[in-house]
């Protein structure tokens, strides 16, 4: 390369870099917003935008915008959209993904060509420990924690024998492998289905046939409106466990009375009785007339969060240890109430436990019922040097 | 886990989980019938097939909502697939007959995208459930004690008598002779002066109405979403390949086999798994395996019988 073209080149980065400066810091959001579980990013989304859009456009007193792409939960999309997000329009922060099998195979690429990522959903075990990483945040939960609440949950009612189901690939490994870390029952039979199966006959039977007291399953989105349907269609009495991702506000709609009495627990839910949950649930409500998922106040407390850190560092990502301190420091109150994190930057936080219930006027709500577990944390941190 | 169960029980789970099998393969088999017509009569890989299937779901479930009955939603989606099947053949399908596979696959395949992104803006993403009619909602109880829905029961009953009557249509119409001579001779068909454009919007129609009414069926069972035909699209290709291209008789039992042998390893390689391996383990092992099973039979079939078991072109 000559010398000109050097300095060509170089003057273009500088007023690039200059015309960078008065716009919007960019946070790549890359999320599953194609298929059956396009509810759950599509809520996501929503829940960060709104964030954004009810402080002025600013989070943390500084212009942010959304690039929002679609990985339709294939890992090498969402490897494509992450090569020209961090690449090609140089994104330094970078959030959305829902799934923990895209997350595998992307998140590695972001944090080999020195972005950050904070997680709002996907917190598979395999970056949980040995693996953690400075620019590697998990506002959610670790996987394993939200089902080991599931776990704890069936403990505290007393079941002794479950039967558990979760589709095969990594959430679900990470899901079954929770539940039977807190659960102190035996465990009859453990199934694991093809990812994004839509009838589930064959594994109801085969936990009917069991002598189980409880079921456990791991079906998010579509896949849990399709397995609550056919447990109930095939007269199985067996009481479910669940975590918050198998019945959220959506699976409760489309399914309805079959649900009733069923258990859960996860570290939100819409009741929560604190200002900026309820502030939140009722803005969400207005703009789109739905209830909140979990996954929606897990995406708006990550924008907080995000927020809380940009305050700290005047609205920039490009020290990235001086984000890293400033998020590690972000204390602010959340919709689940609060969280700190761990050494390996995933969350410490409670556990609450729910129940299907009918209110009021007659409608299907999860109503908050106890605590379950008291500043939790995974325990993939040991392995975790930082 | 200690076999704890009642000889009169495991056979009452068998017949269950056959009867579940059987209820997959009817499925498969209205999906496979249109499919293995279109490749075989008109030489067209239609990847969009699940895209049909997809329309039926979303009619059903529409027409339910606005109207309150499922036994009136039916017909009327049948209809409207029907015509959504013709005029895909007319405006897209009927420029690939003479292009090569790779061109079908690709136009189908974005077939499937624009299908795809239409339903995402109509119906948004949230997948949608219909309560299956009143009558059909409960449950029966099989010998043994053990209860089966009887949805479940109806689709059996209404993809075996679907699967009569294409079976007459077949072998007893003219339609049928035409449709038997085109998946055989298509040239010779072509030679005898046969409207062998009109045959192609039929043939495509019918497969159109098959496909829609597994789609209109399963709705109530396992929900209406964006990219459901997809997800069943593989398997039906995998019973077209073992049950031979362009044969109706194949895809038939090719369908139940594919779907008993899905389910039934489903169902019971886990068990037989853990007298041989220790608990966790057989688990996760006969997941793996009870999935890859059917692509391990297709695979044997098509290295024992390369066409298939049922072959058309004899």
């Amino acid at each position: 390369m000559g010398l000109r073209t050097l300095l060509a080149t170089a003057a273009v980065a500088a007023s690039v870099s200059a015309a960078m400066a008065q716009q919007p810091l960019r946070i790549g959001f890359v999320t599953t917003l194609s298929g059956p579980a396009g509810y759950i990013s599509q809520d996501a989304r929503d829940a960060f935008q709104m964030a954004i859009e009810m402080n002025g456009g600013k989070l943390g007193g500084h212009a942010v915008s959304l690039v929002v792409e679609d990985d339709a939960l294939k890992p090498g999309q969402g490897k494509q959209v992450v090569d020209r997000f961090v690449k090609g329009e140089k994104i330094k922060l970078l959030t959305g993904i829902i799934f923990s099998n895209v997350a595998a195979a992307v998140v590695p690429d972001i944090l080999d060509a020195g972005a950050i990522y904070v997680s709002l959903n996907a917190g598979p075990s395999i970056f949980a420990g040995k693996e953690c990483h400075k620019n590697y945040f998990v506002t959610s939960w670790q996987n394993d924690s939200l089902h080991a609440s599931a776990g704890a949950n069936a403990n505290r009612l007393g079941y002794k024998r479950a039967f558990v189901l979760a589709p095969n690939y990594q959430a679900g490994k990470d899901a079954i492998a929770g539940f039977k870390r807190e659960f102190k029952g035996q465990i009859v039979g453990e199934v694991y289905t093809t990812l994004n199966a839509t009838d589930y006959a064959a594994e109801i039977a085969r936990a009917r046939a069991s002598n189980a007291d409880v079921v456990f399953q791991f079906y998010p989105g579509g896949m849990g409106i399709a397995f609550a349907r056919q447990y109930s269609a095939a007269g199985v009495k067996i009481p479910m466990v669940v975590s918050g991702a198998s019945v959220d506000p959506v699976i409760l709609k489309a399914v309805g009375e079959p649900l009733l009495g069923v258990h859960v627990s996860s570290q939100w839910n819409s009741d929560f009785d604190n200002p900026v949950n309820k502030a939140f649930v009722a803005e969400f409500e207005k703009r789109f007339k739905r209830t909140p998922t979990m996954y929606a106040a897990q995406a708006y407390d990550s924008a907080l969060m995000i927020g809380a850190a940009l305050a700290a560092t005047k609205g920039s990502v490009d020290n990235t240890e001086a984000f890293r301190q400033a998020m590690l420091k972000a204390n602010v109150p959340l919709t689940r109430g609060a969280m700190k994190f761990a050494n390996n930057q995933h969350p410490v936080q409670d556990w609450y436990a729910f129940r299907v219930v009918k209110d009021a006027s007659g409608a299907l709500a999860i109503k908050t019922e106890a605590k379950v577990m008291e500043n939790h944390s995974d325990p993939y941190g040991k392995a975790c040097k930082m | 886990m200690p076999r704890r169960f009642a000889k009169r029980t495991v056979m009452g789970l068998l017949v269950e989980q056959v009867l579940n099998g059987v209820q997959l393969g009817v499925m498969l088999f209205m999906l496979a019938a249109g499919l293995t017509l279109i490749f075989g009569i008109m030489g067209i890989i239609n990847l969009a097939h699940g895209s049909l299937y997809m329309a039926g779901a979303y009619a059903v479930a529409f027409f339910t909502l606005q109207t309150g009955s499922f036994w009136l939603a039916i017909p009327i989606a049948l209809v409207i697939v029907a015509a959504l099947g013709v005029l895909i053949e007319y405006v897209v399908i009927r420029r690939l007959y003479a292009r090569d596979h790779l061109d079908q696959v690709l136009a189908t395949f974005g077939l499937i995208l624009f299908f795809n992104q239409f339903a995402t803006i109509v119906f948004g993403r949230q997948p949608l459930f219909l309560a299956p009619p009143p009558v059909l909602a409960g449950h029966v109880t099989l010998p043994g004690g053990i209860p089966y829905p009887v949805y479940r029961l109806m689709i059996i009953a209404v993809g075996m008598a679907m699967a009569v009557g294409l079976y007459l249509l077949i072998t007893r119409t003219r339609l049928g002779m035409l449709v038997r001579a085109g998946a055989t001779h298509r040239e010779m068909v072509r030679a005898l002066g046969v409207d062998i454009r009109m045959l192609y919007t039929v043939v495509f129609a019918l497969g159109a109405v098959l496909a829609g009414f597994a789609g209109a069926m399963v709705g109530p069972l396992s929900g209406v979403q964006v990219g459901m035909g997809e997800q069943i699209l593989i398997l039906t290709f995998v019973v077209v390949v073992i049950g031979g291209v362009g044969s109706i008789r194949g895809a038939f039992y090719g369908a139940l086999i594919v779907g008993v042998v899905d389910t039934l390893l489903r169902a019971f390689l886990p068990n037989l798994l853990r007298t041989v391996m220790v608990g966790p383990e057989a688990d996760a092992l006969a997941g793996g395996l009870s999935s890859m099973g059917v692509y391990v039979l297709m695979a044997a079939v098509l290295a024992l019988k390369p066409k298939g078991l049922f072959p058309a072109h004899g």
